[in-house]
C-alpha cells in the first residue's frame, strides 16, 4: 500500500511539472467552454445586407428601417448599382441583398400587390435559408401593420414552446459534447502518454524487476488522471452555471456517478492504448485520431446522428461517449432521475468492465 | 559568384556561443589546413557540439569569426553547406530505404546528376563489398556496415570537408579499424576530416587534435606533441589530465 | 552453484530472422566481477534482460541466485538490481525523489542500506534537489547504481553503464564497482570498450550472440597463441599499407600510435623482425614485441570466427 500511495504521489509530480500536460489539463476546458459559449454559436447575427432602393417612397424606408433596427442584420452603405452588388458579394462584406423596384408603394397602393427582390450568398446554405426566414418575417409583420383590420377566414395559429431551452440557447447542446471531449483527452490520450513514457525511458523495465506488482502500475497511472478528470468536470460544470448562465435541473450525485462510470471507461482506453504501442508519439495519435475525432463526430453534439449513413450510426452504437451524451443530457438539462437512463448506464457500465478487464489481462509483465 | 576568401579548409578566431550566461563555447580559435585529419575531442557537455554545429552551418555564433571551405559562418551558410559532408553516430541513413535509394537521395540532394550518381554509387557499392546487398534495407544491414556506408555516402559528392560526429561509437574494433581505413584514403584524396571521438587510440590517428574543456580550447596540437607536453605515453593520459581540470562535472 | 547461470540460451527476433543470442552458456560465481565485452548487436542487452527475466528465451534454461528465470521469475525480480542502458531515471523529478520512490518500490528506506551506497552517494548528495534530467552524464550514472543498490541487492545487472560517460567518470565507476565486490554481491557489467576488460575478475568476449571466449582477462590474454609486435614509423598509414602486403604477415591493423601485426610463421620472428630493420626504409621505424591488449585478443578471435582473410574493407 506504502508502495502504491509514493507511486501515485509520484505520478502527480509528473504532472505538476509538466507545464505542457497542465495547459491542456486546466486551460482546454476553460478555452472550449469559452469558445462554444461565446464565439460559436449556430445563431445567425450581424449579417451584412445592402439595400438598393429604386423606390425612395415611405413603404421602402419603413421596411429598410425595420431591418435597420432588427438585431440579425447589419445594413451597409446603400447600393446604386448591380455590379456593385455582385462585387459585396464577391468581397464577402455582404451576405444578402434587398432591392425594392421603383414605384414600390405605388404598386403596393394600387394593385395591392408589390415585389420585392431578395438576393442571397447560398454557398453557405444553412445561413441563406435563415436569412431568407428573417427578411421573410419582417416584411410579413409590416404586412400585418398595414392590414391590420383585414381576418383571413381559416387560421392556423402556431403556439411554440421550446422546451428544455427555452432561451434556446446554442450553447447548452454543446456542454455535455465538451465534457465527454475533455474526458476522452485526460483520461485516455494522457493516461496513455504517461504509461507509454515509462516504456520509452526505460524506467519501466526497473519497475518490472523489483517487488512491485505489475498491475499495481496501471492502478497508480490511472488514480490522478481520474481525480484531475472530476476537477475538470466541477470546473465545466462551475463555469457552465456561473459563466453561460445554464441551469443544472438533476441531481449532481447522478452527474458525478455517471461521470465517474465513464472515466473509468476512458482510462481503461488509455490503458489498452498503452498496451500495445511503445512511443509516446503514436499513443498520443492513436488517442487523438482513433478516440477523439470518432467522439467528436459521431457523439450527435455536433452534428445530428440521424441525419447519417446507417453505416455511421452503427459505429456511433459502439461509442461510450454516445450514452454519456444522452444520459447527461437527460440528468444535467431535462433534470431525469435514474429511471430514465438505466438502459444507457447499463450499457456503459458494461463497456467499463469490459475494456477494464480486458487492459488488465493484456497488461505486458515482460518486454 | 560567391567566392571563398582563403584556402584553409576551417578558420575559427575567438568564435564564441553564448546561451544567456552560459558560455557553451568560449573563445575558441584554430586552424584546420585541406586534406588534414582533425581531431575534435571533448568530454560530454564541454561544447564540441555546439561548436560543430556552428561549423557545419547549422547555427549563428554570438562572436568571433569563423571561415569553414573559405565561406563565412555568419552570412555564408549556405554555400558551407553546399561544400560540406557530415555524419554522425545518431542518424546516417534511412531505415526504411535500399542501399541504393539512400545513396540517390543523398546524390540529388547535393546536385550530382543521374549519370553522375550511377557511376559514383557503382563504383562506392563495389569498394565496400556491398554489391549483393545494393536493394536490402539499410535497417537490416549491420551495425557496422552502416557506418561505413554512411560515411561513403556523406562523401559521395566529394565535399571539401567531411564533419564526423562520433562516427564509431559502439562498432567492433575490426570495423572501426575498416572505419579509419576509409577515412585515410578519404584525406588521401584531399579531403579534409573533422571528427570527434570517444576512443582514444582513434586520437592517435589523427594529424592533429584540439581538446575542449568547460567551452574553452585547453590542447591543440599533434598527438606526439601533447603526450611530450603532458608528460604521458598514451592520448588517454593527455586526456585524462586535461578532463579533470574541468569544472563542468 | 553458481549465482548466475545460463545454459543453452538462444533468442532470436523477428521470427528467427535475426540470432540475437546463439546458443550462449555461461555461469558467474557468487561475488564475482563478471564483464560481458562486446560492441552494440552481439546479444549484451538481450542476455540481461534475459536474465532479468524481462525477456523469455526461445529455448534454453537459467537462474540467478538458485532461482529459475521462468518458474521463480518474481523470486528474481525481487532479489536483483538492475541498471537498463540510458540510465532510465526519472528526469522531472529531484535526485532524492528518485532514490526515495525506488527505495519504496523495493520496500526498504534510504535509511536502511545507506552504507552501501554512501560512497557514491556523498558525491551526488550536494545536488538532491536538482532534477534528474539536468544532472551531467557522470552524475545520472551514479543516482542511477544508487538507485539499483537501494534494497541490497543480490546480484546486480548494468548494462552498459559507462556508454555516453565522460573518461573520467568512466575510471570513477569501475573503481566504485571493484568497492562493491567486496560487500559481496555479484556483479554483471555489459560494455562495449575493450580497456575496461582488465578491470573484471572474467569476461566473455561476445560478438553477434557468440561467446568467443570466457576466462580471467589474464588468461585470455596468454591464450592469444602467437606473438604480437607493434611497429612504428613517421608515415604509419605508408607503413600499413607496406606491411598487408608483405608474404611474411599474418594480420597487420592500426592501433593508436602503432601497428600490431601478428606474423604467419612465428618460430622465424626473430629473423623476420631483424631483416626488417635494417631493410626497411621507412622513417623511424621501430618494431618491438608486446603483450596483447584484450582489444588484440578480440579483433584476433573475431578473425578466427569470421574467416577474415584480410583487415582491408573486404569483409565477408
Amino acid at each position: 500500500m506504502k508502495q502504491l500511495l509514493a507511486f501515485i504521489r509520484k505520478e502527480f509530480y509528473h504532472v505538476f511539472r509538466d507545464k505542457r500536460t497542465l495547459l491542456i489539463l486546466f486551460g482546454l476546458p476553460v478555452v472550449q467552454i469559452a469558445l462554444f459559449g461565446f464565439a460559436l454559436s449556430s445563431e445567425v447575427k450581424n449579417i451584412g445586407i445592402a439595400v438598393f432602393d429604386h423606390a425612395h417612397d415611405v413603404t421602402s424606408q419603413q421596411i429598410i428601417q425595420r431591418v435597420r433596427t432588427s438585431s440579425y442584420f447589419e445594413v451597409k452603405d446603400p447600393v446604386i448599382n448591380y455590379d456593385e452588388i455582385e462585387e459585396r458579394f464577391k468581397e464577402g462584406s455582404i451576405k444578402c441583398a434587398l432591392i425594392f423596384p421603383p414605384n414600390f408603394a405605388e404598386d403596393l397602393g394600387r394593385s395591392g400587390r408589390a415585389q420585392v427582390q431578395i438576393i442571397t450568398d447560398a454557398s453557405d446554405p444553412n445561413t441563406a435559408t435563415i436569412v431568407v426566414n428573417y427578411l421573410g418575417a419582417i416584411l410579413a409583420s409590416y404586412q400585418h401593420q398595414l392590414n391590420p383590420t383585414i381576418q383571413i377566414p381559416y387560421q392556423i395559429i402556431p403556439q411554440v414552446r421550446q422546451l428544455y431551452n427555452e432561451e434556446q440557447n446554442g450553447s447548452l447542446n454543446f456542454i455535455p459534447g465538451v465534457i465527454a471531449l475533455i474526458f476522452m483527452i485526460v483520461s485516455t490520450a494522457l493516461t496513455s502518454v504517461s504509461v507509454v513514457r515509462e516504456k520509452e525511458t526505460g524506467t519501466m523495465e526497473i519497475l518490472l524487476v523489483s517487488p512491485f506488482k505489475p498491475i499495481m502500475v496501471l492502478v497508480a497511472k490511472t488514480v490522478p488522471y481520474l481525480v484531475l478528470s472530476i476537477i475538470n468536470l466541477i470546473i465545466i460544470l462551475l463555469l457552465s452555471v456561473f459563466l453561460l448562465g445554464v441551469e443544472i435541473r438533476g441531481s449532481l450525485i447522478l452527474l458525478f456517478a455517471e461521470s465517474i462510470l465513464f472515466i473509468i471507461t476512458c482510462l481503461s482506453l488509455g490503458l489498452l492504448i498503452s498496451n500495445n504501442t511503445n512511443s509516446q508519439k503514436t499513443a498520443m495519435l492513436i488517442s487523438m485520431m482513433g478516440m477523439m475525432l470518432p467522439t467528436l463526430l459521431l457523439t450527435g453534439f455536433m452534428f445530428p446522428l440521424e441525419n447519417m449513413p446507417w453505416i455511421f450510426q452503427a459505429v456511433s452504437h459502439i461509442l461510450p461517449s454516445r450514452y454519456y451524451y444522452i444520459i447527461i443530457k437527460a440528468v444535467m438539462l431535462k433534470g431525469l432521475g435514474f429511471s430514465y437512463v438505466w438502459k444507457e448506464t447499463l450499457i456503459l457500465a458494461g463497456m467499463a468492465v469490459f475494456l477494464l478487464t480486458v487492459a488488465l489481462k493484456k497488461f505486458k509483465t515482460t518486454l | 559568384m560567391e567566392k571563398a576568401v582563403n584556402n584553409k579548409a576551417i578558420t575559427c578566431k575567438n568564435l564564441s556561443k553564448q546561451f544567456g550566461d552560459f558560455k557553451a563555447v568560449d573563445q575558441i580559435t584554430l586552424d584546420v589546413n585541406q586534406g588534414e585529419i582533425f581531431g575534435f575531442l571533448g568530454a560530454n557537455g564541454a561544447g564540441k557540439t555546439t561548436a560543430m554545429r556552428i561549423l557545419c552551418g547549422l547555427s549563428y555564433p554570438t562572436s568571433g569569426e569563423a571561415t569553414v571551405a573559405g565561406f563565412n559562418v555568419y552570412n555564408q551558410q549556405e554555400k558551407i553547406k553546399a561544400n560540406i559532408g557530415y555524419m554522425s553516430q545518431k542518424f546516417s541513413l534511412y531505415e526504411t530505404l535500399t542501399v541504393m535509394e539512400n545513396i540517390e537521395f543523398y546524390g540529388g540532394v547535393y546536385g550530382l546528376s543521374r549519370s553522375e550518381i550511377k557511376v559514383r554509387s557503382e563504383r562506392m557499392v563495389g569498394t565496400l563489398g556491398l554489391t549483393n546487398e545494393k536493394k536490402k534495407l539499410v535497417g537490416e544491414l549491420p551495425l557496422g556496415w552502416k557506418q561505413k556506408l554512411a560515411f561513403s555516402v556523406a562523401i559521395f559528392h566529394r565535399p571539401k570537408i567531411v564533419f564526423l560526429d562520433e562516427p564509431t561509437g559502439g562498432v567492433d574494433p575490426v570495423t572501426r579499424r575498416q572505419f579509419w581505413d576509409l577515412i585515410y584514403e578519404a584525406a588521401a584524396d584531399g579531403i579534409t576530416v573533422f571528427v570527434t571521438t570517444h576512443y582514444m587510440d582513434e586520437a592517435e590517428y589523427c594529424n592533429r587534435i584540439s581538446v575542449m574543456v568547460d567551452g574553452r580550447m585547453e590542447a591543440l596540437d599533434t598527438p606526439a606533441n601533447l603526450q611530450k607536453e603532458f608528460n604521458t605515453n598514451s592520448m588517454d593520459g593527455v586526456f585524462l589530465q586535461l578532463a579533470r581540470r574541468a569544472k563542468r562535472s | 552453484m553458481a549465482d548466475v547461470a545460463l545454459t543453452n540460451i538462444v533468442k532470436t527476433y523477428n521470427k528467427g530472422k535475426v540470432k540475437a543470442v546463439n546458443n550462449i552458456s555461461l555461469s558467474v560465481e557468487k561475488g564475482e566481477l563478471f564483464g560481458l565485452i562486446g560492441p552494440d548487436g552481439a546479444g549484451k542487452t538481450s542476455i540481461f534482460r534475459i536474465l532479468t527475466t524481462l525477456l523469455p528465451p526461445d529455448s534454453g534454461t537459467a537462474s540467478v541466485n538458485g532461482f529459475d528465470i521462468v518458474k521463480d521469475y518474481k523470486e528474481i525480480r525481487k532479489r536483483v538490481g538492475y541498471m537498463p542502458g540510458k540510465f532510465s531515471l526519472y528526469q522531472d523529478l529531484s535526485v532524492e525523489e528518485n532514490l526515495t520512490f525506488f527505495a519504496t518500490i523495493f520496500n526498504t528506506t534510504i535509511q536502511e542500506n545507506y552504507n552501501l551506497i554512501k560512497d557514491i552517494y556523498e558525491q551526488i548528495k550536494p545536488f538532491s534537489n536538482r532534477l534528474a534530467g539536468k544532472l551531467s552524464g557522470g552524475m545520472k550514472q551514479k543516482l542511477a547504481l544508487c538507485c539499483a543498490l537501494i534494497h541490497k541487492p543480490e546480484v546486480l545487472f548494468l548494462d552498459e553503464p559507462t556508454t555516453g560517460v565522460d573518461v573520467v567518470s568512466r575510471k570513477e565507476f569501475w573503481e566504485m564497482l571493484k568497492r562493491l565486490k567486496e560487500q559481496g554481491i555479484t556483479i554483471l557489467v555489459s560494455t562495449p570498450y575493450m580497456d575496461e576488460a582488465s578491470l573484471c575478475d572474467r569476461i566473455a568476449l561476445i560478438q553477434k550472440g557468440n561467446i568467443m571466449s570466457i576466462d580471467t582477462p589474464q588468461n585470455i590474454v596468454t591464450n592469444f597463441g602467437a606473438s604480437l609486435f607493434a611497429a612504428k614509423a613517421t608515415n604509419l598509414y605508408g607503413l600499413l599499407k607496406d606491411f598487408r602486403v608483405d608474404p611474411a604477415v599474418d594480420n597487420c591493423y592500426a592501433f593508436g600510435q602503432y601497428l600490431h601485426l601478428t606474423l604467419k610463421d612465428d618460430s622465424n620472428s626473430e629473423t623476420t623482425l631483424r631483416e626488417w630493420v635494417t631493410k626497411k626504409q621507412a622513417d623511424a621505424f621501430e618494431i618491438k614485441r608486446i603483450t596483447p591488449t584484450i582489444e588484440d585478443c578480440f579483433i584476433h578471435l573475431m578473425r578466427e570466427y569470421e574467416g577474415l582473410t584480410e583487415l582491408n574493407g573486404k569483409s565477408s
